[in-house]
């Protein structure tokens, strides 16, 4: 075994006292399930009219009226195009290279059609520089077929015609430039060349217009920063493949940090290479106060409040720079920093240092750093423009808005009335302009105070560009017809310029004349991007305006960034916090909440608290109890209903900044800084949603000055908050090696044991007439092995290195298979459906060597280095617990347990490795789910599609589109799994026979392998001995899950290292 | 279902059935007019004989030959028609030979004159340059002229309506006449036998002869009282309703023979057999698709833009005439859009909804292309004799059981297919067989169509 460390999936399974504990270890739910609730007592059967012949009447009747009315078949017609499209065969999908660029989410992207319905989001793998599509990304397929749209022009309340709208828009228009008052184009960031031409444009034509860009979370610091050092308005770009050592400061930069998309190059630099033993990854050291996605990953995590990471850097910088900073640090936090920064010294080019402090001169101080670095990692020539807001501008744009020097807004992209954190008194203004229309896909809060709702189309249907680094151009291209009578925002400026064209024709001219240098328009539609050498298009002119109007801001001292380096750090330095700080941070799911009527993300269970459903404040175990806010578990079982959660509910607290309020219920969140908390944007979103998707607190009011730092006062709030989490459903049963980890200084040093596995990878053994054999040799099988060296047989590769648990791979497995959304109370009852999920497991102690340093130091029984406190202390360790991601999904056992249980063979083994799942032949025993070793099987409790009871995509025909017509939809009753995407490998194998080809490497792909964009699943034919699965599977780090049960899986998992040496 | 096939079965019955008086009078009309039309043709050959100096038959056979793509005797196509042309075309535009001449050999030519007539007729048939025929003599030109002079026979139907009801009256008079009699005789029979009977009786009274009846058991009680009867037919019984109730249960949902009453009677007879179309041509999605896929109405237009006609084999018995045909080529126009007047579309569309007839679950994942393309099945092995279906039915039962048998016997189709040449030499190793069938192959595991 590579370690004997303890792992834990929730801080409850640390107190072996706990009974909740040690019940769920012995049965599947904590209480006993109330079955006399549902099917009454003795008494009140006794009462009731109906007698037990009455019944069996009446079943007998309806079952015999069932069955006849079931002879008779319906009656199917099938419609053929009058003209078919020459591009569309019913059953052959096509696919488009398009972008996404909601102002939120960037990246290239392919898009799945079958029959013109977009339903399927995949990675373009051609564009280079590509950020791989998120779970958001994934997810925003389903967002175009959401019925609750708006679905044409609209103004009070109804519904208008585009003419009428023009007309108006247009009049008001003109006579807001002849009164001279201000018309504001209030948009999200759109990184696009054209559009900037065209609002330029615009701006020509009415001279009284300005342009204001919003990012709902702002990334004004480093866009400041980046600015006033190299001049373009933009983020620097990091490729952390290039990393030896990485160290940030409060930078999530695995997840959304200025911009998100890091994570594809960062698992790159993660996966050991090399020499045997000499084999190379990166570090990754860590300082954050929330338990967040980059923490998770990182070799080593400090957790320290907000204000001490400031100090942290300044201290990083002096040390770094040889010059002494004063502030105050805790000792552990002070000695980290000084081996940051000699390992940073030591790694030289090779390190690179990022922060998400949201501070000018942090931001300024980090580039300083890099630059200093020279850092191989560290990209300026080629920033990311994919956030341009400037928060100077929008308080410019908001007290214009209050003085009444601002006539008209005109929206698009944006929802201020949600996003802002005064937006209250943002929408009681708006109503109060002369004109305001609201460019938008559903009647949010904005739209609804304003005159006019434009209804524009999703990003699948409309035409645009983007450029998302400078100089990666991509085109956004329609993958179906606008669904709804909609318009683009840039078609209704060029409508109200009086200019005849469309926006296709507008975008084609330009890309012709200053961006494709001569290139085919056609062939950049067909790639979805271009690389511009000397391509002309700016797409940034739209800085310049903040400085404009700044002059009235009275800047105070404090506030104007330092002027060099060293002041910065002296002025970071002095940064201190008295109360409780609380760090506003966007979810993996949800990011600005703009897609939060999307059933798929608001199911997707967070990667590290594993709740769905919900936003929460995340505290400190210690902080929780000294607040009040702990909720004793003891009694859980008794007080709450259908609490097979594992007692996941929490406490509400109510969190004050500056006089605004917010109500959040609290979740203990193990690895949070002790005097921080944490809650997420994205939620409490109500207008234009069904009620079902109003999940949440809305944490926007809190984002006063859009700082994501805010010093709080927290109370205790009354009753209790159900949560819907993935977490604790299924224990381990004491499984501990479900993972398996090692540290780099032990997998170079590969040693072996005495059966000659290595000491960090040491497979199960048993014993046999006294002689030790390996568990998963034939002779301690129960089973005769099947040959299955002919043909293909399929394993898939996960490795636990490289896996940062974003969960894009969730996502798009939901996608592929029709997987149905179940709902909070679903969730909460266990009947979760998704058929891949990454399971978190947090550890002990931060390093090894920690562990056992304590361990020797132990000596007797009792006293402070004492035996019974001390490994009382080993496991109290929700301090700062190191974490693991193990996406799991069915493992595809050649010696499959379920498939011996099943009465009616429903499920059954391929020669080519899948464990086949007849829906039609289950009879819904769930003896399989039962005896199932990875809990993997899931089973269809009710009819998800068409049911009142289950609102979500599935029970409208709009949302039905998305549905896979290759996959077909389980009806209740059945059970269903992974069925590791048979229906694509059958199609690439389909394909290679019609060619008359072998298939090639590579050309088989599950979803999630294919969403996978870090590289860490790999799936492909084992009995192909060239291809990359080939050697993956007989890797050194390479493992099975629980092999000592000999179900001999087709997913091979490879164990974990870290790379916890101190240089 | 079976219901549904039932229902269908007798309502094609029915349908046959009424047809079935009408066709009987129809084949009689057709009698008639076969003796009318000797009449007919030797009409014509006095009319050819009047046509000029071209020969009619040789006409035809150039007409036919360079013509008929573009033009029809008395209708427009994507040319004028030209029944009578020479005549008319000098009775109306003073136009002469040698003005056809010209437009024959070439159109083009004229046009670029400018001569009024040549431009007014290229406009009107929207600007189609008809081929120039230089290679045409004038010989070759008096033959067309004269096939086109020679009016084409029209069936004169208004005449022989009296003569057809009259000749079905005396066929039913007679069929009636025979019943009468035969009824009449055994009605006397019967009257005979009750005389005698009465007869006998009133003897034997007379002669004081009391005729004494046996009281004999009833025949059912007997077979009551009969123990070992009853057993026995109760085994048969259960038996019989065991095996009846099992095959009424194992056709539930088996639609073998479903055969729906369709928007168009579209036949497959007349394409795939008569024609000899092949299927992949309409149905080519089947090559690359799951989907074999319904024909759109454009694949249709591509023949039926030239054949508004239907001019083959007529089933009379049936009621399947040239005109029902050809009325259902118009169906087609209306769905799609076509103004045959003037050879355009009207962009006015109504797709066609068609019944689908095979109907496979939802949980059933079959894909034709690997069937047809990969495997080289011929379509007729699944649908039937599709080329001799006027209407096209369901002729497999689609069953599961039928999927595998096909399975289990069909040899894998290794031709020149790289994909299966590792796999198939290591297979056929380990099974010891020469050619592996679909089942050796892997082709009967659940998850290869469920999923």
């Amino acid at each position: 075994m590579a370690s004997n460390k303890k792992y834990w999936k929730n801080v409850e399974e640390l107190d072996a006292n706990n009974p909740v504990v040690e019940t769920l270890r012995q049965n599947e739910f904590v209480e006993e399930i109330p079955v006399d609730d549902f099917l009454g007592d003795k008494e009140t059967l006794e009462d009731s009219s109906t007698t037990r012949r009455d019944f069996l009447k009446y079943v007998g009747f309806s079952t015999a009226a069932a069955t006849l009315a079931a002879c008779e078949g319906p009656v199917n017609k099938s419609i053929p195009y009058v003209v078919q499209p020459t591009e569309i065969i019913p059953g052959v999908p096509n696919y488009y290279a398009t972008a996404i660029a909601d102002g939120y989410d960037f990246a290239n992207i392919l898009i799945k059609t079958r029959e013109g319905r977009p339903i399927k989001v995949e990675n373009n793998t051609d564009a280079k520089h590509n950020n791989h599509a998120n779970a958001r990304v994934h997810a925003s397929v389903l967002s175009m077929y959401d019925n609750t749209r708006v679905q044409g022009p609209k103004t009070v309340g109804e519904y208008i015609s585009w003419d009428r709208l023009d007309r108006e828009v247009g009049t008001k228009l003109t006579a807001l430039q002849s009164a001279g008052k201000e018309v504001v184009l209030l948009t999200q960031t759109f990184a696009s060349p054209t559009t900037s031409k065209l609002i330029s444009a615009f701006k020509q034509q009415y001279s009284n217009v300005r342009h204001v860009v919003y990012d709902a979370i702002s990334c004004s610091a480093a866009l400041d920063a980046f600015e006033a050092k190299y001049g373009t308005r933009g983020m620097a770009d990091y490729d952390f493949a290039k990393a030896e050592l990485i160290v940030s400061i409060g930078a999530d930069f695995l997840a959304d940090w200025q911009g998100g998309g890091f994570d594809g190059s960062y698992a790159k630099g993660r996966i050991p290479k090399g020499e045997h033993g000499h084999a190379k990854m990166s570090r990754h050291i860590q300082f954050e106060s929330n338990m967040t996605l980059s923490g998770a990953n990182a070799d080593k995590r400090i957790s320290l409040t907000p204000s001490q990471q400031k100090v942290a850097l300044a201290t990083l910088y002096g040390e770094l720079n040889g010059t002494s900073i004063a502030g105050s640090l805790p000792e552990n936090v002070k000695a980290a920093i000084k081996d940051a920064a000699k390992e940073i010294k030591k790694a030289g080019s090779k390190a690179v240092v990022v922060t998400g402090v949201n501070d000018v001169d942090a931001q300024s101080l980090v580039l300083e750093v890099n630059e200093k670095l020279a850092s191989e990692a560290f990209i300026t020539d080629m920033p990311i423009l994919t956030r341009q807001g400037s928060d100077k501008a929008i308080k410019q744009f908001l007290s214009d808005i209050a003085s009444g020097k601002v006539g008209g807004v005109i929206m698009a992209g944006v929802n201020p009335g949600y996003t802002l954190p005064n937006a209250t008194e943002f929408v009681e203004k708006l109503a109060g302009l002369d004109l305001s229309v609201a460019f938008t896909m559903k009647e949010d809060e904005t739209a609804l105070a304003s005159q006019y709702i434009a209804a524009t189309p999703h990003y699948l249907e409309s035409w645009g560009d983007v450029e998302m680094k400078k100089g990666m151009y991509s085109l956004v291209q329609p993958t179906i017809r606008p669904l709804f009578d909609t318009r683009q925002f840039q078609d209704a400026l060029l409508k109200w310029m009086g200019n005849d064209s469309s926006y296709y024709e507008y975008l084609k001219e330009n890309w012709e004349s200053s961006i494709l240098n001569g290139e085919k328009w056609v062939k950049a539609a067909q790639d979805g991007f271009f690389y511009g050498e000397g391509s002309t298009a700016a797409t940034t002119p739209e800085a310049a305006p903040a400085e404009d109007v700044v002059e009235e801001e009275t800047a105070t001292t404090d506030e104007a960034p330092a002027s060099d380096a060293s002041s910065a750090a002296q002025k970071l330095a002095r940064a201190s916090s008295s109360g409780i700080e609380l760090t506003l941070y966007p979810k993996i799911g949800m990011g600005d909440g703009q897609q939060s009527s999307n059933p798929w993300l608001q199911e997707f269970p967070d990667p590290i608290s594993r709740i769905t459903w919900d936003n929460y404040l995340t505290v400190s175990e210690a902080d929780a109890k000294e607040w009040g806010l702990y909720l004793d578990r003891s009694n859980f079982f008794v007080t709450r209903r259908n609490s097979a959660d594992g007692g996941l509910n929490g406490k509400y607290a109510t969190i004050t900044v500056n006089g605004t309020s917010v109500t959040a219920p609290v979740i203990v969140q193990p690895g949070q800084a002790q005097g921080t908390v944490g809650l997420s944007f994205g939620y409490g979103k109500k207008a234009g949603m069904k009620a079902v998707m109003q999940t949440g607190v809305n944490a926007y009011p809190l984002y006063k000055d859009f700082n994501d730092v805010h010093t709080v006062d927290i109370a205790e709030a009354s009753d209790v908050h159900e949560f819907a989490a993935i977490q604790l459903q299924n224990t381990l049963m004491g499984r501990g090696d479900i993972v398996k980890e090692t540290t780099l200084e032990i997998f170079n040093t590969r040693k072996r044991n005495q059966y000659g596995d290595f000491v960090f990878n040491e497979k199960p053994h048993v014993s046999k007439d006294h002689e030790m054999i390996s568990a998963s040799s034939p002779e301690a099988d129960l089973w005769d092995s099947f040959d299955r060296s002919i043909g293909h047989h399929f394993n898939l590769s996960i490795d636990l290195n490289a896996c940062t648990g974003c969960g894009a791979c969730v996502i798009a497995c939901h996608a592929e298979n029709n997987v149905p959304v179940v709902g909070k109370e679903e969730i909460r009852k266990s009947r979760d459906m998704h058929w891949l999920r990454i399971d978190r497991y947090y550890s002990s102690e931060a390093t090894f060597g920690q562990d056992d340093q304590f361990k020797d130091e132990i000596s007797g029984l009792t006293g402070e280095t004492g035996s019974l406190q001390g490994f009382g202390r080993l496991e109290d360790s929700a301090a700062n617990p190191q974490v693991v991601f193990q996406p799991i999904m069915c493992q595809h056992c050649n010696h499959a347990p379920c498939e011996t249980v099943c009465p009616v063979a429903a499920t059954s083994h391929g020669r080519q490795g899948q464990n086949h799942m007849a829906y039609n032949r289950c009879v819904g025993t769930r003896y399989c789910a039962n005896n199932c070793p990875y809990k993997v099987r899931r089973f269809n409790w009710f009819l998800y599609n068409n049911n009142d009871e289950f609102d979500y995509n599935m029970n409208n025909d709009l949302g039905r589109m998305v549905l896979n017509p290759d996959v077909v939809v389980r009806s209740r009753g059945v059970m269903e799994k992974c069925s590791m995407c048979i229906q694509k490998t059958q199609r690439t194998i389909l394909d290679a026979k019609r060619e008359g080809r072998p298939v090639k490497d590579g050309e088989f792909q599950t979803a999630c392998s294919e969403a996978c964009g870090s590289g860490a699943m790999v799936f492909g034919d084992i009995n192909d001995s060239e291809s990359e699965i080939t050697k993956l599977k007989d890797d050194d780090r390479a493992y099975h899950l629980l092999e000592h049960v000999g179900t001999q899986p087709n997913v091979v998992y490879q164990v974990k290292v870290r790379n916890t040496k101190e240089a | 279902m079976p219901e549904r096939s039932d229902v269908n079965f007798h309502f094609c019955m029915n349908k046959v059935n009424h047809r079935h008086s009408i066709l009987t009078f129809k084949s009689i009309l057709l009698a008639f007019l076969l003796t009318l039309s000797t009449s007919i043709f030797a009409q014509d050959e006095t009319v050819e004989a009047n046509a000029g100096d071209g020969d009619p038959v040789k006409g035809k056979s150039l007409f036919n030959a360079n013509c008929a793509a573009c033009h029809k005797l008395n209708k427009k196509m994507t040319g004028p028609a030209l029944a009578n042309v020479e005549a008319r075309l000098a009775e109306e535009q003073g136009l002469d030979r040698e003005w056809l001449d010209a437009w024959i050999r070439n159109s083009a030519g004229l046009i670029a004159t400018g001569d009024a007539y040549a431009n007014q007729i290229y406009n009107e048939y929207n600007q189609a340059a008809m081929t120039a025929f230089p290679q045409l003599s004038d010989q070759d030109i008096s033959d067309i002229l004269a096939y086109t002079a020679a009016p084409p026979p029209a069936p004169p139907i208004a005449a022989t309506d009296a003569t057809a009801a009259q000749s079905e009256g005396t066929s039913g008079i007679s069929n009636n006449l025979i019943l009468g009699a035969l009824v009449l005789v055994l009605g006397l029979l019967i009257y005979a036998l009750f005389t005698v009977t009465r007869l006998l009786k009133r003897v034997a009274e007379a002669n004081g002869v009391e005729a004494e009846m046996p009281k004999s058991m009833p025949l059912w009680k007997a077979f009551v009282k009969n123990e070992f009867l009853m057993l026995v037919s109760a085994i048969f019984l259960l038996l019989a309703a065991g095996y009846f109730g099992y095959g009424y249960l194992m056709q539930v949902g088996v639609d073998q023979g479903y055969e729906p009453v369709q928007p168009i009677h579209y036949s497959h007879k007349i394409h795939a057999g008569d024609n000899k179309i092949e299927c992949k041509y309409c149905h080519s999605s089947a090559r690359v698709s799951k989907h074999s896929g319904i024909p759109s109405l454009n694949v249709c237009m591509n023949c039926h833009k030239n054949i508004a006609e239907y001019a083959g084999e007529e089933d009379l018995e049936n009621g399947y005439t040239q005109e029902f045909y050809t009325n259902e080529i118009k169906k087609l126009y209306k769905a799609v859009g076509w103004d045959e007047e003037n050879q355009r579309y009207t962009g006015e569309t109504q797709p066609v909804e068609w019944v689908r007839i095979h109907n496979l679950p939802d949980f059933v994942y079959f894909n034709h292309s690997q069937h047809v393309e990969v495997a080289g099945v011929e379509c007729q092995t699944c649908h039937g004799p599709v080329e001799e279906m006027e209407i096209m039915y369901q002729y497999s039962p689609l069953t599961m059981g039928w999927c595998i048998n096909c399975h289990r016997e069909t040899d894998v189709n290794l031709k020149d297919n790289e994909y299966y040449a590792k796999i198939h030499e290591e297979l056929s190793k380990k099974y010891g067989v020469e050619k592996l069938t679909a089942a050796q192959m892997g082709g009967l595991e659940c998850g290869k169509c469920h999923y």
